[in-house]
């Protein structure tokens, strides 16, 4: 616990104030959505998702400075690479805001898709040429370019079809591999998780051991599909396994922090007390990721140490930012339930009675709001206890064993008897039906 | 002589032993035609029979002199003689034959329902009823009937006597569905739900091979009461319901399943409203009154649910969760529901707060034993009925034949598994 910082509090206040020490804490700079650092947080991507991501933020975005910060990084990452498509999409976006260096660029435009023509066509002939040949090999190589081709120039369905088709010409496991990350790149580009899940475990069945990398990189692939999937849980172990290797080797997916990030709350908001403690806080590989984002450490120490309050106040300060992710931002409202729903849980758990006042200063909400919450989390039986409202205090409930049993004898009796009967009143007619057709045929 | 003069002696002559009966059931059944042609000359005659002693006689002879349509007049003089015929006939005699008894009662119905008194009728065909009974546990045709006159006569009380008995013995199909759907509105009338919705699932869940209009009627109600009495219902039926029942009852009933989507949203404003554009639908069915039920047991149900949570609260706020519109109103509410044993709380005037108390009852007092054991020897009674009704089943010829049927395809096939084997 954290009472070494308020000594010369009597002991009983210390007691009460159970996760209600927040404020006596230093305060640590807490970046807010207008203080987003676009610029760093690009920094952390590359190739496609970089772009998506960047637009994904000027779409969310009000601020219209951010926005047009984070059209003009899209705009000039989009120049280095090939994509017309998207590039005509951004410059629509900008719609001259940013003065003529942001403009159509028809010439550019014109001359990338002059050229991309003719490596399709090179392609096309050098595939059929290798066809014809019947080299294995070499025709691996030509659909792999052709789906690196596509990639690149944002038709990612035939990117797809593309890397999956060299599959029939894979020789070794290697290959294999290869093809199941082009496969999942553009899988989770094109936000078809499904299809990522299967080939995380196409490759995972490879025969030969995988470098660490390459499996640090299935587990965050694995870990985005189930979060997609709304499996909370299961996504909070993929990314809990996640090794350190990953480093900046998979920042066309994912970042370090984001791994961190995803995970800490995904484990959160379903893991109970002692898997929280040993396979997040006691976990020396994610301790590595979450040191690069203090404040999920942060939290997550508060969330185990009982200080609600100041646990929930990080996490209000984060999401607006976390609003702001391409692949969280659907799951941000569903986390930040469960676990203040857990956090809720967890405070009344140990208790017989509970002050609301207490309860509601700890959690830095209305006596009121606290009882609505309270109150559906009764009903949902989550929480076993009543409300006191006129002293504002929740008494445990211990439900009597002996009298439930009598009840629910009684009731089962009821139904069996209730049941029988109706049964042999329906056998009884069936029997009669049957007669009257076994008359019938005479 | 004239053979209906003939007729009479006979009737007189053998009514003793149960043989002569017997042979004078033969007899009657042979005149029966000449009877119905003389029946305008029928009516003198039974003044001569004693209906206590010529019962089978006097039987055959009044169904005959009933067949014809009658005028209200006639209905006045007629409905004396029945019900009195009722009341003296041996049961004995009259069991001989049934149909005619049956179509006779059935004509008393008629009768006390042209003449708009259909309460004239209740104790007579209580009494038909039982007369025709062989045991309580057999449905005859007159249950339905009887019960359609309680309806009628307002005489929930007295319909209720007859449902108590549990009933397995069934003849006609016909005569169980109407019987469960009168006996569920009489328990309905009388807030008996849990025997209403029993009865009404009797209905809805029997075997059928068409759908029928008595039964579409009758899971209309089953869904209100199920409403009322446990505040869900579920669209989808058990597995043994036909399947007749299982895909088309629905489509019968789209207003009721709306109704109960509206109800488990929990939202009382919604539900009012969805009533009240629909109150037309229901008053057609003539079910509003017990949809307005359903609307007033939302609240219930709500207050219900607060005590799950809450061990005090205002007034105020049960008016404000329950969207009541004043603290008085869910005070009256909170008291009504406290006098019906639906909550245990007490409510302290003062400061306007209800506190909600556990249920007092500790299975410890003597009632309470005795309550258990009753249940126990009601299970065990049942428990051996279902055994008999099992060794039964087992030696009926029909089923047998048909198991053996099946059986041995399956010993074909077994017995192949192995010379594969061989080879």
């Amino acid at each position: 616990m954290d009472g070494d910082d308020e000594t010369s509090g009597p002991m009983i206040d210390e007691i009460y104030a159970n996760g209600d020490d927040g404020d006596k804490r230093s305060r640590r700079a807490i970046m807010s959505a207008d203080h987003l650092d676009i610029e760093a947080y690009a920094g952390l991507y590359g190739g496609r998702t970089k772009i998506m991501r960047l637009l994904f933020i000027a779409d969310k975005m009000n601020n219209p400075t951010t926005q047009l910060e984070a059209l003009r990084m899209a705009y000039d990452e989009i120049k280095k690479g090939e994509n017309t498509q998207l590039f005509r999409e951004v410059v629509q976006k900008i719609d001259g805001r940013l003065g003529p260096a942001y403009a159509m660029d028809t010439a550019w435009c014109e001359s990338v898709d002059r050229r991309a023509e003719q490596k399709k066509e090179k392609l096309d002939n050098e595939l059929n040429a290798y066809r014809t040949n019947l080299i294995k090999e070499s025709i691996r190589m030509g659909y792999n370019d052709f789906g690196d081709f596509y990639y690149a120039h944002g038709q990612l369905g035939e990117a797809f079809k593309s890397y999956v088709r060299t599959r029939d010409y894979c020789t070794t496991s290697k290959h294999i591999i290869h093809m199941c990350m082009s496969a999942i790149l553009v899988s989770i580009e094109m936000g078809q998780f499904p299809h990522v899940t299967s080939y995380v475990s196409k490759a995972e069945q490879a025969p030969e051991a995988l470098d660490p990398i390459t499996v640090a990189k299935l587990r965050c692939a694995a870990g985005l599909a189930n979060l997609e999937a709304k499996k909370y849980k299961l996504a909070a172990r993929k990314f809990l396994e996640t090794g350190p290797e990953l480093g900046c080797h998979y920042n066309e997916v994912i970042a370090s922090q984001d791994v961190a990030t995803y995970g800490g709350l995904c484990a959160l908001a379903t893991f109970d007390r002692a898997e929280l403690k040993s396979k997040v806080i006691d976990n020396s590989n994610f301790r590595n990721f979450l040191e690069l984002v203090p404040e999920v450490r942060e939290l997550i120490n508060d969330f185990y140490s009982s200080h609600y309050a100041s646990c929930l106040e990080y996490l209000g300060n984060l999401k607006a930012n976390l609003l702001l992710d391409i692949h969280l931002h659907d799951h941000v409202e569903t986390l930040y339930d469960h676990i203040r729903h857990k956090a809720l849980i967890q405070y009344t758990h140990p208790f017989v009675s509970v002050d609301l006042n207490m309860m509601a200063n700890a959690f830095k909400t209305t006596v009121a709001g606290l009882e609505k919450e309270l109150e559906a989390l009764i009903t949902d039986n989550q929480i076993q206890a009543r409300i006191d409202s006129h002293n504002k205090i929740l008494y445990a409930r211990h439900a009597d064993q002996r009298n439930a049993t009598f009840q629910r004898v009684l009731e089962t009796g009821r139904g069996f008897d209730r049941d029988v009967r109706s049964m042999l009143l329906r056998s009884n007619l069936i029997k009669h039906e049957y007669n009257v057709r076994a008359l019938r045929k005479l | 002589m004239d053979p209906l003069e003939a007729l009479v002696t006979q009737i007189q002559g053998l009514s003793s032993t149960p043989s002569d009966v017997t042979r004078l059931h033969t007899i009657l059944k042979q005149s029966d035609d000449s009877l119905r042609s003389d029946s305008t000359r029928l009516s003198p005659l039974l003044s001569q029979l004693d209906p206590s002693l010529h019962s089978l006689g006097f039987l055959f002879i009044l169904d005959a002199s009933t067949a014809g349509p009658v005028s209200k007049t006639q209905a006045e003089n007629v409905v004396p003689i029945v019900t009195r015929f009722i009341g003296a006939c041996s049961a004995e005699q009259i069991r001989l034959a049934p149909e005619k008894f049956i179509s006779v009662c059935k004509r008393l119905k008629d009768q006390v329902l042209l003449l708009e008194a259909p309460i004239r009728g209740v104790a007579p065909m209580f009494t038909a009823l039982r007369k025709l009974q062989v045991s309580t546990e057999h449905l005859t045709p007159l249950h339905s009937e009887f019960l359609l006159l309680c309806l009628l006569a307002k005489c929930y009380k007295t319909g209720l006597s007859v449902l108590d008995d549990d009933v397995f013995e069934v003849d006609q199909p016909r005569d169980l569905f109407l019987y469960c759907y009168y006996g569920g509105m009489i328990c309905i009338g009388q807030k008996c739900f849990q025997k209403a919705l029993d009865l009404l699932h009797n209905v809805v869940t029997a075997p059928m091979s068409t759908i029928n209009a008595i039964a579409v009627e009758a899971y209309k109600k089953y869904m209100l009461v199920s409403l009322i009495r446990h505040g869900q219902f579920s669209t989808s039926l058990p597995k043994y319901s036909s399947s007749v029942a299982q895909r088309n009852l629905k489509n019968f009933c789209q207003p009721y399943v709306e109704l109960a989507n509206s109800y488990g949203t929990g939202k009382i404003a919604e539900l009012e409203a969805y009533v009240k554009t629909n109150a037309e639908k229901f008053e057609f069915d003539s079910n509003l009154g017990l949809v307005k039920q359903v609307v007033s047991s939302m609240y219930k149900r709500n207050i219900q649910r607060l005590t799950q949570t809450y061990l005090t609260l205002s007034l105020q706020d049960i008016a404000n969760t329950v969207q009541l519109n004043s603290p008085k109103e869910a005070e009256m509410h909170v008291l009504q529901m406290i006098q019906d044993g639906e909550i245990y709380a007490t409510i302290n005037q003062k400061d306007g707060m209800v506190r909600f108390l556990e249920d007092p009852e500790q299975y410890k007092t003597c009632e309470m034993i005795e309550h258990i054991d009753s249940s126990i020897q009601r299970i065990m009674a049942l428990s051996r009925k279902l055994t008999t009704m099992d060794e039964q089943i087992s030696c009926d010829q029909l089923y047998l034949s048909k198991a053996g049927r099946e059986r041995q395809r399956y010993d074909f096939d077994d017995f192949d598994v192995p010379q594969k084997f061989n080879i």
